[in-house]
């Protein structure tokens, strides 16, 4: 009877780790399906080189190149202020700070994490855009800035948090070793502790990149719906998920071209994050230090 | 002159806390200075309209809870299953590699592509229209990777000591696991399956895919009716130039960080009481 039981809760407990294969599967298949029919329309070509994307106009342009500009710019923009913040406070709160200032210090900061995209979009056009605009008063009503801030601050808690749990799974033994050694504080956190934590830390950073690409409430709020070629934070840009939206709130009907652009934009997407995860996770195996 | 090297970098460190801590807060002075005049009762219990005075959040609160309870039901028990097998059942095999590698794949997959997934498969394949069931598998697929990610991390950091003394006591696998690895990585499991759930409270893209952004005023009864979520309502108020409306938008997110922060409370308690506890 126990046997029995073992061996149905064994095969239970199976089938709910298979559920994620399946969600894959699911994912792979009807992009890859609806992806293909778009194809059939629009060369694969025209649509990876072209720089000009408008599918409702005429003539229709189909080149995916300005969204993915628009994308890469919010995910670069949201790095460079989430990495720096996120890494150091990370080691303020493992190394240096008191229990009980991390104890409170840390979930609040995970407050952060938790406050839902659309609030940051918000955010975005309430609170950063005019203030933006005191600043560069050329600056477009929507733009890539300000999307990219309020991106940073978003995804700023998981680089801390996450690149904080690594760090602190380090074990203790070698950081006392290393002050035994006569080494100082700053010493132990960047020449041990970063170092033995690495894999979780770029772990964390990947995450939150590839966050940023999918990002889609805020940019789809604040960096407006103006796809184009540019490098300038200040203008009306598109990402790759806001068209997504903007594709879906039309009455596209079932089955035009238009409703196979968001498979077709959806796809790239998926692609571009998949690629980083595979990366991502290159690097935890190769920097991987196991402690026992 | 190590020492000045040291206290620089502290104090650089202290202040990127600082500043991430002053951004949160401005974040919400925001949102309570635009949004707090507007906040009653009747906010709530009203239902959205084209006159901002008029305008509540009735459907879409109502609308949120149904579709947390849903998602909840169906994304614990598949989540924290999955970590368990994970973690003490598999074995070091190529499977065992395909799945965590396909899980911590999923956990990076952006939102909006598993509204895509809702959509097709959902919405239209097993033609569950825009309801709050669609609404809920959808949501449960979204956040089943940092179930389980979070839930695996919990068990892994529960030594496994406790394990083999478990079991030199003659205790089977799963009364281990029921009585004693469970137990002690409760406080890790329940603070990610909060977080997941919190995250999924505020998700607004995947829903947006399958349909939810349409004018409703009234308040969903079973799970196959249409529904609206708070994010939604706050989306479509954002959206809008007529400045009553951002004010609007404002007290909804009162409304709606309110929830979460009690959900988020509720997770740091149960965290810190038992970390009182466990220690190894």
């Amino acid at each position: 009877m126990q046997r029995i039981r073992e061996f149905a809760i064994e095969k239970a407990l199976f089938l709910c780790a298979l559920v994620s294969i399946l969600t894959t599967l699911g994912i792979v298949l009807v992009l890859i399906f609806e992806t293909l029919s778009f194809f059939e329309e629009v060369p694969i070509l025209d649509f990876l080189t072209g720089t000009t994307w408008a599918p409702t106009y005429r003539p229709q342009h189909f080149g995916v190149l300005p969204l993915i500009n628009g994308t890469l710019m919010i995910a670069v923009g949201a790095a460079v202020i989430a990495i720096p913040l996120g890494i150091a406070s990370a080691i303020y709160l493992s190394e240096y700070a008191s229990a009980k200032v991390r104890q409170t210090v840390k979930p609040v900061l995970e407050i952060l994490a938790g406050i839902p995209t659309v609030v940051y979009g918000y955010f975005a056009i309430s609170f950063i855009t005019p203030l933006l605009r005191e600043i560069v008063p050329d600056a477009n009503i929507f733009n890539a800035a300000s999307a990219s801030i309020v991106v940073g601050i978003m995804i700023l808690p998981m680089v801390s948090s996450l690149s904080e749990d690594a760090m602190r799974s380090v074990p203790r033994a070698l950081r006392e070793g290393a002050y035994a050694l006569g080494s100082t504080k700053f010493e132990v956190s960047t020449k041990i502790v970063v170092p033995a934590a690495l894999s979780g830390i770029l772990a964390s950073f990947i995450l939150a990149i590839s966050r940023a690409l999918g990002e889609t409430m805020a940019v789809t709020l604040a960096a407006g719906a103006t796809p184009k070629m540019t490098l300038d934070f200040f203008e009306s840009i598109q990402t790759m998920t806001a068209y997504i939206v903007q594709g879906s709130m039309g009455d596209t009907p079932h089955g035009s071209i238009e409703y196979k652009t968001i498979f077709a934009v959806g796809m790239v997407l998926f692609v571009m994050t998949l690629v980083m995860n595979i990366a991502s996770m290159w690097i935890k195996e190769r920097y991987r230090e196991v402690y026992s | 002159m190590r020492y000045i090297k040291g206290k620089v970098f502290e104090s650089l460190c202290l202040a990127a806390t600082v500043i991430a801590l002053l951004l949160l807060a401005m974040l919400l002075w925001d949102a309570w200075d635009k949004g707090a005049g507007w906040l009653s009762i009747k906010f709530l219990d009203s239902f959205p309209s084209r006159f901002p005075e008029q305008a509540g959040i009735k459907s879409a609160l109502w609308g949120s809870i149904w579709l947390m309870l849903l998602t909840a039901l169906i994304a614990i028990p598949l989540g924290v299953g999955a970590a368990i097998y994970l973690e003490e059942y598999a074995g070091r095999n190529k499977f065992t590699k395909i799945i965590e590698i396909n899980i911590s794949n999923l956990a990076g997959v952006p939102s909006i592509v598993y509204g895509i997934l809702g959509l097709a498969l959902f919405v239209r394949g097993m033609a569950l229209g825009r309801s709050v069931l669609a609404g809920a598998l959808t949501m449960a697929l979204l956040i089943l990777p940092i179930i389980i990610i979070s839930s695996q991390e919990a068990i892994r950091a529960v030594p496994s000591s406790i394990r083999e003394a478990s079991y030199a006591l003659g205790a089977t696998k799963w009364q281990t696991i029921k009585h004693h690895v469970l137990p002690a990585a409760l406080p890790g499991i329940l603070t990610g399956n909060i977080l997941a759930l919190s995250r999924a409270m505020g998700e607004a893209a995947p829903l947006i895919m399958i349909g939810a952004l349409t004018f409703i005023a009234f308040t969903p009864e079973s799970p196959f009716d249409p529904f609206t979520a708070l994010p939604i309502q706050i989306f479509n108020w954002a959206s809008r130039p007529k400045v009553e409306f951002q004010y609007l938008a404002a007290a909804g997110i009162l409304v709606l960080l309110g929830l979460l922060i009690a959900m988020n409370a509720a997770a740091i308690i149960i965290r810190n009481k038992y970390q009182r506890y466990i220690k190894w």
